[in-house]
Order: structure tokens, then sequence, then C-alpha cells
């Protein structure tokens, strides 16, 4: 049909047009932030504050100062960590809304080997605390994705309900049989200075866990676009039958990569435990599991992309308080823009569905 | 009661109706007419332009040419709702109902005059009762749909219709999906409404039910009609030879299979149940020898998916026995199957042989993603992918850009052509060929059966399983008809012909 070069030309064509799709892509997360900051820059006059310097100080907040940087890139280990445990198992079809939960199941399980051998060098202390609440975490989703395999059972039904199982019985725990003696609060006795993560930025609390994000962010990419098993996860995701017809064991898929997604919350928990609360406590996540699906969803199910989701939505967050106490406007504003991310990055279909059908209107009309 | 409508006799008439998708015409010149309280069937294989003529009729498509009269007054018909209020009432081969509501709310969805915005449910409730008992429907408007059996969900289509004021009743193959008793009942129901004064249209392939049900018979052949009969005038055999068709079909010269070709496939008596604990298969025999195509003809929904699914390994029979090469692989996985030198190209390609938002490389390598030299210690090797899936391009000749566009943008017959690379490539023994040039044009159909033919030269055994019998006649080194789940008879290709075929595929066997 083609000689060589027309061939090598449609080829650098394609090659182009594929990087304009993929910045399109990027471009509708960016879109959703921008958008949602306009929106919210309204909402912020009508509190009758400059929008300019209440954002002002809100990046001020986030990034202005050597702690703010490490406060926010703090504030991203849990989101960016269970973001992408969240991003394998949305891969693979498997709507895991059941973080939070792996995560406190997680959290407690590190902390309680760590109370158990306080004693132990932290160079075997520490990875046998985050193995202890990688496997609980993997252990507590994987229930919902056997409950799915045999019984047909909804795991996004049943995720969301084993979160409130988790969270009160780990409630109930540090009230009762592992609380401090002597304390009144719904909290573990102080972990041993050699089961706490080591600071790596001094006057902060920046910990090691930062560089274990990052580097599981890069194992998670190179897992999910180099490997079989990540290979097998975006095909079973995209077309479980085809590929169940074509000898992957989809159930194994399903369920690996929930192990994954568990693990990975149960990782974010032991960060914050031995990272920043130094001992597990009754409330040891503001919402990171869920806020972390929006991450995932927002870095577009790329491990990359949930990395700068998670930074970006951990500024706002540490932002927030120095907006509120600079120019009054209230921290909530900041939670209303990122819920107002969300419902403009998951309508982003609905916006181009409507511009389509304008542009139809239009042609009828003319 | 309504008046008396005998006094206009032709209720419906459709003339010179042509449609054309693209260069092919679906409908060429057709007509039909109906009578009032009459029963037409129509009569054809698929894809002899039976639904087409249907979508016209349901405003679904608009024909090219030909004129349409109801009541003997010229009618456009503009829109599926315009079609509803000229009296015509279309029930799907597929319903059209939601589970969760009442049958009541079914009815009413989408209908102002039941009440806007709040439907009167229970006014409708009433006039549904009235409806059933004057038809006979015996239908609780109150009862939920799930609930329902299949026959009576059936029969609430049919009062959703009358409900809407449908005068002529389309029933597009009403039962593929029925018990014998269901359709006894429906038949019934049928006789019922044309006593009233309704017209039917019938849509089927299924000759018995044809001769049992209808006044007069439209038979549809590639978008013409071959016949339109009384059915006094007709008989079963007669109808088969009009359905099928008579003409020569090319018979390529390739060598017979030698005699003592030694069996590769053999299936021992498979029983599958569907979901509603229905037998599909029933009991099946066959056997597919090397260097053979053995043709599984026979008419849609006789158990071919089921039969093509049960041997790839993704449905697990009830009962029976499956051996590849002597081994019993009934209870291996698809995966292992494929391992023993089974390739699969699925009816369905776009739902299961491809995934169609990957790029055409990861469509390669769906089956051999875990092995070597695709893979190494589970780390995928990109090189090898490039440059394999780049030799398969070019060899198959699948036109395209690039091995990173995705499934979704190749045509349909490019599509196929990538199932065949990759399951060809992998040097199976056993191929299961499904609906192997459905949706394809002359050329991509003459390529794959090519293809098909290279591999039985090659020593490998084909189950070649399609509906279309031009297809089958020229492929088949043996032919059996598949009837009901069940193997009616095996032919040689030397015996085999169309008339007989025909007759088997319809459930006839005293030939």
């Amino acid at each position: 049909m083609f000689n060589k070069a027309d061939n090598h030309n449609i080829e650098l064509e394609f090659k182009k047009q594929r990087r304009a799709e993929t910045l399109t892509a990027a471009g509708s997360s960016i879109g959703a932030v921008i958008l949602a900051l306009i929106i919210g820059a309204v909402i912020i006059r009508l509190l009758g504050v400059n929008p300019f310097d209440a954002y002002r100080a809100l990046i001020d907040g986030a990034f202005g100062t050597k702690n703010s940087i490490a406060e926010t890139l703090l504030r991203a280990v849990p989101l960016a960590i269970t973001g992408i445990g969240i991003t394998a198992a949305f891969r693979a079809s498997i709507f895991n809304v059941g973080a939070e939960g792996q995560l406190y199941l997680g959290a407690t399980s590190a902390v309680c080997v760590g109370l158990a051998f306080p004693t132990l060098h932290p160079a075997i202390l520490l990875p046998l605390m985050a193995i202890a609440g990688m496997i609980t975490g993997a252990l507590w989703g994987g229930i919902a994705v056997l409950l799915k395999l045999k019984f047909n059972a909804n795991e996004m039904i049943n995720t969301i309900m084993m979160n409130y199982i988790a969270i009160y019985f780990v409630s109930w725990l540090v009230h009762g049989p592992i609380q401090q003696p002597g304390s009144p609060l719904g909290q573990t006795a102080g972990l041993s200075d050699n089961a706490i993560l080591p600071i790596i930025l001094k006057q902060t609390r920046l910990h090691i866990g930062f560089i274990i994000t990052l580097l599981m962010v890069l194992l998670t990419g190179f897992l999910i676009y180099r490997t079989v098993w990540g290979y097998q996860i975006r095909v079973t995701g995209k077309n479980m039958f085809a590929s169940q017809a074509a000898g992957i064991k989809v159930k194994w898929v399903f369920l690996s990569s929930m192990l994954f997604s568990g693990a990975m919350a149960g990782l974010a928990g032991f960060f914050e435990a031995a990272g920043i609360q130094h001992r597990m406590i009754e409330n040891i996540s503001s919402g990171y599991g869920y806020t972390a699906i929006v991450v995932a969803l927002l870095g577009q199910l790329n491990p990359f992309g949930v990395l700068l989701a998670a930074i970006l939505f951990g500024g706002l967050q540490i932002g927030a308080s120095t907006m509120e106490t600079a120019v009054g406007v209230p921290a909530s504003a900041v939670t209303l823009i990122q819920y107002l991310i969300v419902i403009l990055f998951i309508g982003r279909k609905a916006f181009s569905l409507i511009i389509q059908q304008m542009k139809k209107n239009r042609k009828v009309a003319a | 009661m309504h008046p008396p409508l005998s006094s206009q006799k032709v209720n419906l008439q459709m003339q010179g109706i042509t449609v054309r998708y693209g260069s092919f015409i679906a409908n060429d010149g057709v007509n039909i007419s109906v009578d009032h309280g009459q029963t037409l069937a129509l009569l054809g294989e698929n894809g002899a332009g039976k639904t087409t003529l249907m979508k016209v009729l349901a405003g679904i498509i608009k024909p090219e040419s030909g004129r349409i009269q109801i009541n003997g007054k010229e009618v456009q018909i503009l829109s599926p709702i315009h079609s509803q209020q000229l009296g015509i009432g279309m029930v799907h081969q597929h319903f059209m109902l939601i589970p969760t509501l009442s049958v009541a709310k079914n009815v009413c969805i989408g209908l102002k005059s039941a009440g806007y915005p709040f439907p009167n449910i229970l006014k409708v409730e009433n006039e549904l009762i009235k409806i059933s008992e004057k038809y006979n429907l015996q239908i609780d408007p109150k009862a939920i749909v799930s609930t329902l059996s299949v026959g009576t969900q059936q029969r609430v289509e049919i009062l959703k219709a009358l409900y809407r004021g449908a005068k002529i009743l389309i029933l597009d193959e009403p039962t593929s999906i029925l018990t014998p008793q269901e359709t006894h009942g429906l038949f019934g129901i049928i006789k019922f409404l044309t006593g009233q004064g309704c017209s039917v249209i019938f849509i089927s392939h299924k000759l018995n039910e044809v001769m049992e049900i209808s006044d007069r018979i439209t038979v549809l052949r590639q978008g013409k009609v071959t016949a339109e009969i009384s059915k006094d005038e007709t008989n079963e055999k007669d109808l088969s030879i009009l359905m099928v068709g008579h003409e020569f079909t090319k018979k390529r010269t390739i060598k017979p299979v030698p005699p003592e070709a030694s069996e590769l496939v053999k299936i021992d008596r498979i029983t599958y149940f569907d979901e509603r604990k229905l037998p599909v298969l029933r009991e099946l025999d066959l056997t597919v020898k090397k260097g053979e195509i053995h043709g599984i003809a026979g008419v849609d929904g006789n158990g071919q998916v089921e039969l093509a699914k049960v041997l790839a390994g993704i449905l697990r029979p009830d009962s029976g026995r499956i051996f590849i090469n002597g081994n019993d692989v009934t209870k291996l996985s698809p995966g292992k199957r494929i391992t023993a030198g089974l390739a699969h190209i699925p009816g369905d390609r776009q739902r299961l042989g491809l995934v169609m938002d990957v790029s055409l490389g990861e469509n390669f390598i769906l089956e051999t993603s875990g092995k070597e030299p695709v893979s190494k210690h589970g780390i995928l090797n990109f090189n090898n992918i490039r440059n394999t899936s780049k030799q398969l391009i070019k060899d198959y000749d699948i036109r395209c850009i690039s091995v990173d566009q995705t499934a979704a943008t190749l045509s349909g017959g490019n599509q196929q052509k990538l199932v065949l690379a990759r399951e060809f490539s992998r040097m199976p023994k056993f191929i299961i060929a499904m609906q192997p040039s459905r949706g394809l044009d002359v050329g991509a159909t003459e390529f794959v059966h090519e293809k098909l033919l290279e591999q039985r030269e090659n020593g490998n055994g084909i189950l070649l399983i399609s509906t279309e019998l031009d297809e089958i006649f020229e492929l088949s080194d043996r032919i059996s008809v598949i009837y009901e789940g069940k193997i009616l008879a095996t032919l040689s290709r030397e015996v085999a012909n169309r008339e007989r075929i025909g007759l088997l595929m319809t459930g006839k066997t005293d030939v």
C-alpha cells in the first residue's frame, strides 16, 4: 500500500497524535483543578476576601518554608502510597473503597509489633513492623475479593462496610486491650525509639517514609507497565472475558491486585503510626483512605500522576490552616475546593458530551 | 369490544422497501402485506433482512425507497414514537423491561399519557387488568418483573404494546427463549389476538412453528422476498429450500482427508445446562480428525455458542468428557488447554477475542504473556513483543499504522486478522472457529478461509461452527447439523447438499 517513507511519516504522525492524547488526558486533570480553584475564588470573594490574597496565603502555607514543604510532603505520603495501591486495584476493575479500614488495621498491627519488641535494632524492627502492617492490610482487603469470587458479592459495598468494622474494632482495641495503662485517651503506649521512623530533614517531621514512597511509586510504575502481572491486571480490568478466554487466571489477578492495594494501605498506616504519631491512636487517619481514591483518579491511575495529585492535595490541606489564620477564610473552603475537583474531574466526560451535543445542535440549526 | 374490523381488510402493506448499509443491500425491494386478524410469518436465515425490515416498521431506520400503507393510508414512519402512534407494537427478542419495577411501572416508562411527571399508577393498573382479561394474558400489573418467568415477561411486553394501542404486533423470534410449554401458551395468545382483529408479524426461522401459527408466509433470502404464500399451499420441505436456496456453491478442490487419519478431538456425551437450568447441550457427540475441517451447521441459538465455550474451557459441562489427542481435558482451565494446543476464534471477537482498549502488541501476547520469549522472570520483553507484532502484522496483512494503536481503531476485518494471527502463530493443533467471517467483507472472508485451509493443510483439526451454509459447504470435509443441543446427523462432503442440511437444521431427520 504505502512505500517505506510514507509509512514512516504515518507512524510519526501517529506518535504525535498519541502524545497529544496523553496531554489531553493530563489536561483534563489539570483543567479540573484550575476550574475548581476559579470557582473557589468566587466563593472566597463572596466571603469578602480577596481571592488572590487567600491563594497567596494558601501557597505560602503549603510551600513557603522548609517546614511547610516538609509538612506538605508528609501529608502526601499516606495519600500517594494508598493511592498507588488503589490504582493497582482499580486497574484490575476491583473497586477497593476499603483503604481506610486497611490503613487502620495495618497501623495497629505494625504498632503491636513495635510494642512487642521495643529493644530490637531499628534495621530489623522497622521492616518487621512494615511487613506486619502490609500483611494485615492485604488480608483485610483480600477478604472482600474472596467474598466476590465465592459469592459474587460486590466488593465496593463490602469494602465500605468493612471500613466500619475495622475502624470500630481498632477503636475498641485502643480503648481496651492495647490502651496505654493509666491513660483516659484512646491510644496505645508510645513506641520505643527503635520503632520510630528516622527524620530525613532536620528540624522538620519529614521521615524516611517519604523516600520509601518515592521508591514505591517507581516500583508500582514498573509493576504496572513492565511486568506480566501488571499487564494481566490491565487487560483483565479492560476485558475480563477475553482475558479469561486467553487463559489468564482472572481470579488470581483480582485477588492479587487487592492484596497489593491492601498492603499499600497498611504500609501507609505504618508510616502514620511510626513516623508521626509514634503510637497508635483512635483517629490515626483523617480519611486518607477515601481521599486517596480521588487522588488515584485525578492521577489518571498512573503512579506518577498519583504522586503529583497527592502532593497537590497535601499542599491544599496544609496550606488551608495558614489561609485561615492569615486572611480569615475558613479551612473548610479548601475541603470545598477538593470536592469541586472531584466533581469536575468525574464530570469531565459530561462536559465533552455537552460540547458535542452543542456542536451537533449548531450543525442542525445551520 | 372493538367494532368489527373486517370491513377494512388489509391492515399493513409495505412495498418495494430497500435499505442499504453502505454497499450492502439489506432489503432489496421487499413487499409484505398483512390483513386484519391475520398472522404473517417472516421466515429467513440470519442476515436475510428480517430484522432490518422490522426496524423500518418500528421507525428505527428509514428506507431508501418504498411505500408503507396502514389501513389503506400511505404513511411515513418518522420515529419509534410515531410508529407506536400508528399502532405498531414491537416485542424485541431481548426484553426491554426493568426487572426491579412492577409491570404497571414498566408500562408507564416514557408514556406521558399515563400522567406526567407522576404517572397515575393506580389508573394504569386498572386499565392493564382490563386489557389483560380481554386478551387472556393473565398478568398481575402489581407484580415485580424480576419475579416473573420468561414466558410471563414476554406477555408483559405484549401487554405493554397493547396498552400503547398496538394493532399490528411484531414478535421478533419470540420462541427462541421459551420452553415448549411457554411456546404453546404464546401461540394461544397469538390466536386470541388475531381473533380480536389484531395483526401479528411473527419472525422466525423455525419451520414447524411457522407452519403451526401463521396464515401467510413471506420468505426472505439475502434481502429479497423469495416467496409469498399461504400456509395451505406449502410444506416444511419446500419452505426449507426457499429459505436456504438452491444455488451452486463453489467447492474447492482440496485433497480429501485420508480415511485412516487419526482422531484428534473427541467430544463424548457433553451436556450443559444454562443459568435457567435448561439443557443447551444434550449428550452431544463429535469427533475431529487431524487435517480435517468439521463444519457444524445449524440455526443460531441451538447450542453453538455454548459448544464453543465448553470446548475452550470457558464453560464447564455438567457431564461428558472432552479429549484432545487422547488426553482428557474436560477439567483443564482455558490456559492449560491453550498450552495443550487449542486455539479459539470466538464468534464475539470484540468481547471474547480482543481487549479493544489496549494496543495491537498487547493483544498479540494475550495468551503468551507469561511465557518466554515474551517475558522472562515475570518482566515483559518489549523488544521481542514489538518485533513479533510487526512480523505478524506483515504476515497477516493487518492494515494499521502502528503496533501501539488500540485494537478498537481497526476495522472488523483487521480485528479478525489480529485474532487469527495471534491464534495461528502459537502453532495450535486444534482450532475452534466460530462464525469466523461474521461481519467481514468478501476480501477478508476469503483471507480467513485461506488461512483456515492452510491450517488444515498443516494437519491440524478445525471445528468450524457457522450459521452461514455457504461457508460450511465451501470449507468442510464433514458437515454435522446441530439442533437443540444435539448433533442430528453427520454427512460427508460428497453426500451433503443444501436441501438435506437445510431440512436437518430445522429439526427434520426423516428425509
